[in-house]
């Protein structure tokens, strides 16, 4: 499941889907993606980047202004938000104030005109899924956070969707408490094999829950791929530096390489080499990025083929590691992780180092400076 | 040893054996007094010119001395008098003497009104007698009855000494008896007045039902109006909400003439309908100096105590409902009215209840421009106040009318709670 819609039946198609507001700014950019059925898709971005519009126009509470969404193969465009079958959790619950937990859980099933004994059954059964089987009378008012939480998730769910939709549904929740729904919401969709799309702008969160993920950032599609994927082989320097901890360095492409591999000229004078990622000929500014825990300290001779200089500025002891930054080629924010092995070399505050990384641990991206969050 | 744990265990005391209690009370004593003297002038202010005016409205119904200090001798003897028949030649006597006094002192003239009250037609009994009595000589005069009966026959009825002898009494039914149409007869029981005199149950009929409708009215236009002002982008629904309070800022007496000129028979809209050929010119309508007339001034002057409370509950409730309602299968109709109108309900029953209180007290514009058919309550109080002077009525009227509104907010108390009131 974890490659993607191409081998599933596909829930959701978005097809060359635009919008704007104003009639001047598209939110949102030729969006493109398949979304599998039973799938838990995360639309990952930095706030304003279009997630919630285009969940918004899945819903059908915001018209596309260009493009048709196809769910099942039917385009959508023209039914009304009612009749689309798709649960939804809003990031403040939206659970009606003047009705019950079970009157709220009774809310889509009276509207589909079920009996009294179905409708309480299923109430019944939904509060069990959510391990709340006690607070049916109670006023969402009278619930903690995490209970509305769960009671939302529980009201998204109970007349059986095949799709739901969830906008940032964690956002008001304390640390804890947000860890422990992100496994839950996982655990019931594992369990009820409903396609999820769930937006969030937190990355642990997506890492954490998603088989796919897609990076938005200012209305494009950044990257969609697996967790793994997205942050061991990010395709480009948005979603490098988005995603996980990178170290950038600059510079320019002196040549292309066989094996995919390129010569980069760093803006400090040193020359190193990287995969070739997101540049095309010699002469392109390029960011390279490179994960901390891939930088070895002081290596062995022949260990790895890249090797610079750095300055310790700053160690912060983490008990497993020994987080270090450095200045290296200019950069004063180069972090490495220093393993706490045993018989590791001692490190000290402003002594010089060797630094070195494997040729395929070094990306060449294209050169970003938009904002990151 | 012992006996101070036991001590210790059933009141809490300080190191220096003062019970805690006690000397937290001691602590913090200063600092209500302050909080005391800073709501000290509030509370004379509202005790002078609310609390006292109201009670002083509430006691006058029922309670004028007045005229027991003036006839101090008859009120000592006409008690005896158990209104079978005519009263004793004591009562005759004393009352001749009293009025004498009265009329030197020309105290008889308040005497003659108050009796006018509660016996119509008698005023003038009273002053023309009293004229004559001012030279009554004590030593010419061997029967009072008959002095009195040959100045006027009226001496000669029971209902007047009846009438005299329930004003000697401080404490008078009559003025509650006649706010709901009703009088106190010869013999003491009470009995509906004649068909002709009854007014009152009338028009607190009318005022009610008006202010239901001008209630009814004002949430009918209302509710529409504070919802699309409250979907609107926040700086547009500012400036219309200023439009909306814009009458406030003009006053009253100009917005009330403006509907007479828009309403009246010569007046824009008759001419309009007239000009368009929907009326003739000989049968326009009739829209003012009626109940027409002040509904509909009163449903525009009390419009925006409706869209304030409206808006401010609306503009509070996120559309996440709305879509949240969407998502789970319901169509924009039952989506609205199962939950965005129960949501609003603090508002409308905040409105409906401000208009709707408002308007039972409203005076000015049915006096403006509801004619005869048009007035309510509040214009015959008024009226007793200004020309004929029958405070006591009045009270008793506005007494009357005090109950009905307490009475309407303890129903709606009890039907929706004061907690859930949302005033803005
Ligand atoms: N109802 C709206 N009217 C006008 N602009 C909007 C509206 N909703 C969102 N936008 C704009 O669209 C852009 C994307 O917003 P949104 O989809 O909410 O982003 P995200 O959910 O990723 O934070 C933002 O610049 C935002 O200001
Ligand atoms: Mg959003």
């Amino acid at each position: 499941m974890a490659e993607g819609a191409a081998n599933g039946e596909i829930a959701v198609r978005f097809d060359g889907v635009q919008k704007s507001y104003d009639g001047e700014i598209l939110v949102v950019k030729d969006l493109n993606l398949d979304i599998a059925r039973g799938e838990f898709l995360t639309m990952l971005g930095p706030s304003g980047s279009g997630k919630t519009t285009c969940l918004m126009m899945l819903a059908g509470f915001e018209p596309a202004t260009h493009g048709e969404i196809f769910l099942n193969d039917r385009p959508i465009n023209n039914v009304p938000p009612h009749r689309r079958e798709i649960g939804m959790v809003f990031q403040n619950y939206a659970l009606f104030p003047h009705m019950t937990v079970a009157e709220n859980l009774a809310f889509p099933l009276i509207v589909r005109k079920m009996n009294q004994t179905d409708v309480d059954a299923k109430v019944k059964r939904a509060l069990e899924m959510v391990e709340m089987p006690a607070f049916g009378g109670r006023r969402p008012a009278q619930l903690s956070g995490g209970q509305q939480q769960r009671v939302a998730v529980a009201r998204a769910l109970v007349f059986e969707p095949e799709l739901v939709l969830m906008d940032e549904p964690l956002g008001a929740l304390d640390k804890q408490l947000r860890e422990q729904m992100q496994y839950e919401i996982k655990h019931i969709h594992e369990s009820l094999g409903v396609t999820v799309v769930y937006v969030t702008h937190d990355q642990s969160e997506a890492l954490t829950m998603s088989n796919r993920i897609a990076v938005f950032n200012d209305g494009v599609i950044q990257q969609l791929s697996s967790p793994e994927t997205l942050y061991e082989l990010p395709d480009n320097s948005f979603v490098a530096q988005f995603i996980g901890e990178n170290n950038k360095l600059e510079g320019v492409v002196e040549s292309i390489d066989k094996d995919d591999t390129c010569t980069v000229k760093l803006d400090s004078g040193q020359v190193v080499k990287s995969l070739k990622i997101n540049v095309n000929q010699k002469g392109d500014r390029t960011m390279l990025s490179l994960r901390p825990e891939r930088v070895v300290i002081e290596p062995k001779k022949g260990e790895v083929p890249n090797i610079l200089e750095g300055t310790i500025e700053e160690l912060i002891y983490l008990g497993d590691h020994i987080r270090t930054r450095m200045t290296v080629a200019g950069h004063n924010d180069f972090i490495v992780k220093v393993p706490n092995t045993y018989g590791h070399k001692p490190l000290k505050e402003g002594s010089v180092s060797k630094i070195g990384w494997q040729t395929q641990d070094c990306r060449a991206l294209d050169y970003y400076t938009g904002p990151i969050e | 040893m012992v006996d101070a744990t036991v001590q210790q265990s059933q009141v809490a005391l300080t190191d220096d054996g003062i019970p805690l209690k006690t000397k937290l009370a001691r602590a913090t004593r200063r600092q209500k007094l302050r909080a005391l003297g800073l709501v000290l002038p509030l509370v004379l202010f509202v005790l002078i010119t609310f609390v006292y005016p109201i009670g002083d409205m509430l006691i006058r119904g029922f309670y004028d001395p007045l005229v027991s200090e003036v006839l101090v001798r008859t009120g000592d003897v006409i008690d005896e008098w158990d209104g079978t028949d005519l009263p004793s030649e004591e009562v005759y006597e004393a009352f001749s003497l009293d009025l004498q006094e009265a009329a030197a002192a020309r105290d008889h003239g308040k005497f003659a009104l108050r009796l006018n009250f509660i016996l119509p037609g008698t005023r003038s009994l009273i002053m023309s007698t009293g004229r004559k009595a001012k030279n009554l000589d004590p030593a010419e005069i061997d029967n009072y009855q008959a002095y009195l009966v040959d100045i006027n026959d009226e001496w000669g009825e029971r209902e007047v000494w009846a009438a005299i002898k329930r004003l000697t009494n401080p404490i008078q039914l009559d003025y509650y008896a006649n706010a709901i149409d009703m009088r106190i007869d010869v013999d003491g029981s009470f009995v509906s007045q004649a068909e002709e005199q009854r007014i009152y149950l009338t028009l607190y009929w009318r005022t009610l039902w008006m202010s239901a409708l001008v209630m009814g009215l004002c949430l009918l236009l209302a509710y529409p109006l504070s919802y699309w002002l409250s979907v609107l982008p926040l700086r547009l629904s500012n400036l219309l909400l200023i439009m909306v309070l814009l009458p406030f800022w003009t006053s009253l007496l100009v917005r009330t003439t403006a509907w007479i000129s828009l309403l009246q028979e010569q007046g824009i809209i008759n001419d309009v309908l007239v000009g368009i050929g929907l009326l003739d010119d000989d049968s326009r309508v009739r829209m003012i100096y009626n109940e027409a007339g002040t509904i509909i001034a009163m449903t525009h002057i009390l419009l925006p105590f409706m869209v304030l409370p409206l808006f401010s509950v609306m503009r509070t409730i996120p559309p996440s409902y709305m879509r949240a309602a969407r998502s789970l299968g319901a169509n924009q109709v039952y989506a609205y009215v199962k939950i965005y109108m129960p949501l609003t309900l603090p508002g409308v029953a905040a409105g409906s209840l401000l208009v709707f209180i408002l308007s039972i007290g409203y005076y000015i514009t049915p006096a403006l421009v509801g004619g005869q058919r048009g007035q309510l309550i509040s214009n015959l109080i008024a009226t007793h106040i200004q020309l004929t002077q029958n405070w006591s009525l009045a009270a008793a009227l506005g007494a009357i009318l005090l109950a009905g509104v307490l009475i309407c907010y303890w129903m709606y108390n009890k039907l929706i709670g004061v907690d859930n009131l949302k005033l803005g």
